[in-house]
């Protein structure tokens, strides 16, 4: 027995002496900071410990956008990391680079099993080619939800989170009526109002199948439900009903749902935890799924966040250690830790058993977490809920922005805003087209 | 009848300047080439392959309305911030020149804002400038609603106006002050001997002396703030709200580093080059003619 003991400390002991001598390194590039930041450092450390023949380095590059910048600088001077995480709208961008090496070719490659079916369909489709393979591991997913005060509708006499727009303007007129100088905390947010917004209600945000099936797709959110949606906000802060609140203003619409100053604020699940530590034994609030307005039938949100991008030029070594990064990031195990200390939520069935089985989400504060898992799954993807394939989207969001700032000092109607917005989004996406003429979506 | 020098030039000389010339040539020539290339054509943000389109990215640049607005928004924000750094620093100078109690505390107290970085000073006036919390906040008391710079366009560019300012006086303060100071006190006090008070000896003695600085700092502060007030916009108000502070400079960032299209910001840094170079020109052959070195 001691024998088999010290044999084994020694062989564990020149494996690790051999082991520091020649492990793998490769590279990591991320875009979170902060709280979120460290538990990718955490995850990165994780994996570290669990084997000894791969060392994977994590940098934190600041946001996605800078991320994906100092790559592309980067890359032009092969210097590049073998991973990059990229947030969910740069996936054209990425994918018409050239410079990828899909996931799913990477894992075959390397004789990894890794069961894609077992990935949300809202989460897997906006990674997925036209084939439905993945190019790039999912990561960090999450999903808008809106967020209320559960002591504030008490005071009103609910208990009941509204499922349509109709109720929610009635659940604001009788938190305004009953004294609150702030029914709900308005920014605007393309990826709330816009994205998540028309994914629900089925509603276009471009031709093409938000543009899937083409470089030359045209956004036309100018026309669609959107249109009335930015009408009805613009009515609402008209109305005293809506409050603006800006990081310049103050608080941030978040932080003023978790000051109890506003009753509602619409945003990631990712917050979900932020939330929890800000509101402490504040007060009492849950997570809802984003209203649809009536008559209309909902359908699944789409995912936000970001993926795991592997990028070419690597040596078959570094490769390998990517793939068992992959492959230790698809555990259940990695899940749970991920979404324990951040409010992403698991993006696989299994992972997402797994923790509906150890009870995670029955009590606070993790419970309401699920109801995210419950929006991106409402109805089987379609279409028009499977993500957006649009260039320069990054772009986009910030004209639509823009726009809508022009909205909120009154310079410009809604519709007038909006129009604009399409028209200037349309000749960005003619430029990405000519950029990448000849090249087609994979 | 001017006289000139010339050195015999030798290797070592050529080897003196070698370094100087190298690090221009990879700092500024090459990526500067690189940008004119840019410029007429259209690269994928990767580099798998670019296309020649001519002058297209100029077209698309110069008919496109928000770009006109940002370079009448660059021109006024130019003027504007140059205008008030540089009175404030002439006052602010002169008073130091007199030796007015406390003048070593101005001399000492006024050259370091200089040596922070525009960043830092954003961020400071970030806090001063919160409509809630701020030192203008006491505006909203006046009216509420008065000062909101997240929600109004003019507000905003007054705050980054009055940064820019801030970062500038100090530099124009340093030049003013050594220039007055450079003025013989025997031509000043032939000045009171004659009876010229305070103001007519400002005017008459002081300043046409001043004269080569004032022009020198005119031209220094507009192409700073044209070229450097990427910090101040990126931090106070990242060109908002609807693109009521999207300066030149920066929306060459947010097209070409946030939206990935280098060839638009490539054309763009082209456009705001020329401007300088003109702006500068104009300058020398216009104002310059008024100035008299002595």
């Amino acid at each position: 027995m001691q024998k088999t003991l010290i044999a084994g400390a020694f062989a564990l002991l020149a494996l690790s002496t051999s082991a520091q001598a020649e492990k793998v390194k490769f590279e990591y590039w991320y875009g979170l900071t902060g709280q979120l930041g460290e538990q990718v450092q955490a995850t990165c450390d994780r994996f570290n410990a669990s084997q000894d023949t791969y060392e994977i380095s994590c940098v934190s590059q600041g946001d996605y956008a800078t991320a994906l910048q100092n790559t592309i600088a980067a890359f032009r001077a092969k210097k590049h990391p073998t991973i990059v995480q990229g947030v969910e709208v740069s996936a054209p961008d990425l994918m018409l680079s050239g410079q990828v090496y899909p996931a799913y070719k990477l894992m075959e490659d390397h004789g990894i099993d890794i069961d894609w079916d077992s990935y949300f369909p809202g989460i897997a489709n906006y990674y997925a080619d036209s084939e439905g393979r993945l190019w790039s591991m999912p990561f960090n997913s999450s999903t808008a939800m809106m967020y209320w005060n559960v002591d504030a509708y008490k005071s009103i006499g609910r208990d009941e989170a509204p499922k349509t727009w109709e109720q929610y303007e009635q659940v604001l007129r009788e938190l305004k009526e009953a004294g609150s100088a702030c029914p709900a905390g308005y920014a605007p947010s393309s990826w709330v109002d816009l994205e998540q917004f028309s994914m629900v209600h089925g509603e276009p945000i471009a031709t093409k199948n938000n543009g899937y099936d083409g470089l030359d797709a045209e956004v036309v959110f100018n026309t669609t439900l959107h249109a009335k949606h930015m009408k009805d906000i613009k009515r609402w802060i008209d109305e005293g009903l809506l409050v603006i609140k800006t990081r310049e203003t103050g608080l941030s619409t978040r932080d003023a749902f978790a000051a109890g100053e506003c009753a509602h604020y619409f945003g990631s699940i990712a917050s979900h935890q932020a939330v929890t530590e800000q509101v402490g034994e504040g007060f009492l609030w849950d997570v809802a799924m984003l209203p649809v307005y009536e008559g209309t039938e909902r359908k699944n949100s789409v995912v936000g966040g970001a993926s795991l991008w592997t990028l070419s030029g690597k040596t078959e070594e570094q490769y390998r250690g990517a793939a068992e990064y992959f492959k230790f990031l698809a555990k259940p195990e990695s899940a749970e830790f991920w979404s324990t200390v951040t409010g992403y939520i698991p993006v696989t069935d299994e992972g997402f058993d797994y923790l509906v089985k150890k009870g995670f989400y029955d009590e606070r504060p993790y419970k309401g977490r699920e109801k995210a898992i419950e929006s991106l799954t409402y109805t089987p993807v379609t279409p028009l809920t499977r993500g957006i394939r649009l260039g320069s989207f990054v772009q986009i969001r910030a004209e639509w922005t823009s726009q809508m700032q022009a909205v909120l000092s009154s310079q410009k109607t809604p519709q007038e805003a909006l129009d604009d917005a399409v028209e200037r989004s349309n000749a960005m996406l003619r430029k990405f087209e000519r950029t990448y003429a000849g090249k087609t979506l994979p | 009848m001017q006289k000139r020098a010339y050195f015999k030039a030798n290797w070592l000389a050529y080897l003196f300047i070698a370094p100087q010339l190298l690090i221009i040539f990879v700092f500024f020539y090459w990526p500067a080439s690189q940008a004119m290339y840019w410029a007429f054509t259209l690269e994928q943000p990767f580099g798998g392959g670019n296309q020649w389109v001519g002058l297209d990215n100029f077209k698309a640049v110069f008919s496109d309305e928000t770009y006109w607005a940002s370079i009448w928004r660059s021109i006024i924000f130019a003027v504007l911030s140059t205008g008030l750094a540089m009175s404030i620093a002439l006052v602010l100078a002169l008073f130091a020149d007199r030796q007015l109690r406390g003048y070593r505390f101005f001399r000492v107290g006024m050259i370091w804002p200089y040596a922070i970085a525009a960043p830092a000073a954003a961020l400071a006036f970030r806090f001063l400038f919160n409509p809630q919390s701020g030192v203008f906040a006491y505006l909203n008391t006046l009216s509420p609603g008065l000062w909101n710079p997240a929600l109004s366009g003019v507000d905003a560019m007054t705050a980054i106006i009055i940064t820019q300012a801030w970062k500038q006086v100090s530099y124009s303060f340093i030049f003013f002050l050594a220039g007055l100071q450079s003025i013989p006190r025997s031509l000043i006090e032939a000045g009171s001997m004659d009876g010229a008070r305070v103001m007519r000896r400002m005017l008459d003695l002081q300043l046409p002396l001043l004269a080569p600085t004032i022009f020198f700092l005119l031209v220094i502060n507009m192409t700073d703030s044209f070229t450097d007030s990427f910090g101040i916009v990126d931090i106070l108000t990242e060109g908002g709200p609807a693109r009521a502070t999207e300066l030149m400079v920066y929306k060459i960032y947010v097209d070409g580093f946030q939206g990935l299209d280098y060839s638009g910001a490539a054309a763009q840094s082209l456009v705001l080059m020329g401007l300088v170079i003109l702006m500068t020109f104009f300058q020398f052959r216009f104002i310059e003619r008024r100035v008299h070195y002595t």
